[in-house]
């Protein structure tokens, strides 16, 4: 182990109850999240992807503590959030922030641009008056906005500089970690760009964490340091950026990365595509055993009977598939090329 | 052989209490037969508009076809589409012609079985009888690759899932043999791995029946595995057309070369800053009067603020709407 990560997550889950039956006199449990370990150094990005419904936001908010953990625990520089009572949560929140997927909903029409930004400092009482002034122009010049907009309204400005503002909003409290929940899936292509390099750089200079939640594998991949697959609430595979996109383990890190089109014909005529059959089940009603195996392609008897253990099957690449070591024995990764 | 689809100079205004939406300004393209072709734009380039008014399905006011021709050509001979009157384009609807929209959660009717709105166009287009069509809309079902097809067919759209309601849409689409399907966005709602389904059925279909389809969609990385061609649009105008394998390779207009360069690659390792067209697309309140993309553009000069460019040869098959890539001169 390297040193102390800034966040710790352990069998995090979550889950969530629906009334259902006669008068909602029985529960259906919804398995959001179910037990998920991680870790996030300082200053690094952890990219988290899977397909709706599969739990990535719902984590993403349960580390954060905007949903209350069912079980398990997540420390934060050493601090058990989930132990916390909720005065300590609220003076520690200074420190974690975050970005939310819709510019258009998550910023207040009502107040101006300088308000949103400064609402963070104002509530945890840390500036007013003319320092907080000078910090709103500083944060507006730090995200690439013109300090003179700060008196517009969220509608005057278009989707990318929307964003821009969320960051600078999260970005007021000097936070050491920010979960960016989908934050470039509402914005066109050439403006994704704009928001990705601009969260790039603003991690070169403040050194800060994130979490970066998004269903766009190739994104994910240009952003992160380590990524984290996600399927049907578990963690199915963890490994650095190059290593889970070039050597997969898990199945379905396989056939995700194989569905996702690159951007050169002569290379996708060539590609060999593990075309998954069926559609994710409900989290209301997991399959048993590795919640995966209705739809693997290599599944075996045992993949029905029993849940895989999380594990780290190579240095710094964890996965949870009871087939693993044969698949690394096949190299199956080899013979079917990705790309 | 003549192209199935020739638009040419396609002007469509939205008429609006506060204003005039210029959303397509002088769009021309050619459809070969069995060719697919995939036009590409980001939100608001007028890709969807062009579309929907070649298949006269914008409501008017407050939207207006202002100007330009789409001559379609089948077996019975060549037809200005904007020009038709409105049954005889209701039976090319869903006939000839089908398509496919992005969102099939509101595309299909909620109230209506999967079945009902099969046969209804097997029944209006092709003259079945309930009996026959029923049992073409199951075989169309198993086609599209529904499980249960006979189980499916008396199935609301509520009780599938995405994936299922967009094979159902293909199956509309398909149902009565078009010669041509327009595709609008088709997997833009769906997740990558039902994605690669879809696209994995609809190259099947295309392969089978030989249909010629334009694709359009705002992925350049999907467009790579599918075009024939592909027509970049900006603004409500062709910025780029080029055979796919040269627009990937030897993009000529520099918003081109801005998209593909903005797009992060699974099949690279290396660690780069992407390229970031700065600024935002223009008011399309404001009508043209040069290049669009002049504001956004590296390599603008003088002209680029004087006149609009047309698209023109940069090479063989391969046209550019730019003053830059002609050269000064031209």
């Amino acid at each position: 182990m390297e040193s102390t990560p800034l966040i710790r997550v352990q069998d995090l889950t979550k889950h969530f109850y629906i009334p259902s039956g006669f008068f909602g006199r029985s529960n259906i449990v919804v398995k959001a999240v179910d037990g998920v370990s991680f870790n996030i150094q300082a200053g690094e990005t952890l990219g988290m992807v899977g397909e709706s419904g599969c739990g990535k936001s719902t984590t993403g908010r349960a580390v954060l503590q905007l949903h209350k953990p069912t079980s398990g625990k997540v420390f934060f520089d050493g601090r058990e959030l989930t132990a916390l009572r909720h005065e300590e949560l609220r003076l520690l929140r200074t420190r974690f922030q975050m970005v939310f997927q819709d510019p258009y909903a998550s910023l207040n029409p009502r107040h101006s641009v300088g308000a949103i930004i400064a609402e963070p400092l104002v509530i945890h009482g840390i500036m007013s008056g003319n320092e907080l002034q000078d910090r709103v122009t500083e944060l507006l010049e730090l995200v690439g906005l013109n300090p003179a907009y700060r008196n517009r309204f969220p509608h005057e400005f278009s989707g990318g500089q929307r964003q821009r503002i969320m960051i600078a909003r999260a970005l007021s409290v000097k936070p050491d970690f920010i979960v960016c929940d989908e934050p470039i899936s509402a914005l066109d292509v050439s403006i994704q760009a704009q928001v990705v390099n601009l969260l790039q750089e603003l991690q070169e200079k403040l050194g800060v964490a994130y979490l970066f939640i998004a269903h766009d594998l190739s994104m994910v991949k240009h952003i992160s340091h380590r990524v984290a697959v996600m399927y049907l609430g578990k963690v199915v595979e963890l490994a650095g950026r190059n290593e889970i996109f070039d050597n997969p383990i898990h199945p379905y890190t396989q056939s995700l990365t194989s569905a996702v089109p690159i951007p050169n014909p002569k290379l996708e005529r060539r590609r060999q595509r593990i075309i998954l059959k069926g559609e994710p089940p409900s989290p209301a009603n997991p399959p048993s055993g590795c919640v995966f195996h209705p739809r693997c392609p290599i599944a075996e008897k045992i993949c029905k009977m029993e849940a895989p253990e999380f594990s780290e099957i190579q240095p710094g690449h964890f996965t949870a598939c009871h087939l693993a070591h044969t698949q690394i024995e096949n190299k199956i990764v080899k013979d079917a090329p990705i790309y | 052989m003549p192209p199935i689809l020739e638009v040419k100079n396609l002007v469509t205004k939205f008429h609006a209490i506060d204003g005039v939406v210029n959303a397509v300004n002088g769009v021309s393209f050619t459809l070969e037969e069995g060719e697919t072709l995939a036009i590409v734009g980001e939100s608001g380039s007028g890709k969807s508009v062009s579309m929907m008014s070649i298949l006269g399905l914008l409501p008017s006011p407050p939207a207006k076809v202002e100007s330009g021709q789409a001559i379609f050509h089948s077996e019975k001979g060549a037809v200005d589409l904007l020009k038709l009157p409105y049954e005889e384009m209701s039976n090319m609807r869903g006939g000839r012609i089908g398509f496919i929209f992005q969102d099939p959660g509101t595309s299909l009717n909620p109230i209506l079985t999967v079945g009902e709105q099969i046969t209804e166009s097997l029944t209006r287009h092709l003259g079945l009888d309930s009996q026959q069509a029923r049992r073409r809309a199951v075989d169309l079902l198993a086609v599209v690759g529904i499980p249960d097809p006979e189980l499916r067919f008396s199935a609301y759209p509520f009780q599938l899932s995405g994936g299922m309601r967009q094979r159902v849409m293909i199956a509309i689409a398909v149902a009565c043999s078009p010669s041509m399907v327009i595709a609008d966005e088709p997997t833009t709602a769906l997740d990558v791995t039902i994605q690669a389904q879809i696209v994995s059925l609809f190259k099947d279909l295309r392969k089978k029946m030989g249909v010629s389809t334009i694709w359009i969609t705002h992925d350049l990385g999907l467009v790579a595995g599918l075009a024939d061609r592909v027509l970049v649009m900006y603004a409500g105008k062709v910025m780029e057309s080029a055979p796919v394998d040269d627009l990937y390779e030897n993009p000529q207009h520099p918003y081109t070369v801005g998209l593909l360069g903005a797009l992060p690659r699974l099949d690279t390792d290396e660690e780069r800053r992407l390229v970031s067209i700065e600024g935002a697309p223009p008011d399309s309140t404001i009508p043209i009067q040069h290049c669009p993309f002049a504001w956004r553009c590296t390599r603008v000069f003088e002209r680029c603020w004087q006149e609009v460019p047309a698209l023109l040869d940069v090479e063989k098959n391969h046209q550019a709407s730019c003053f830059a890539v002609r050269g000064r001169g031209g």
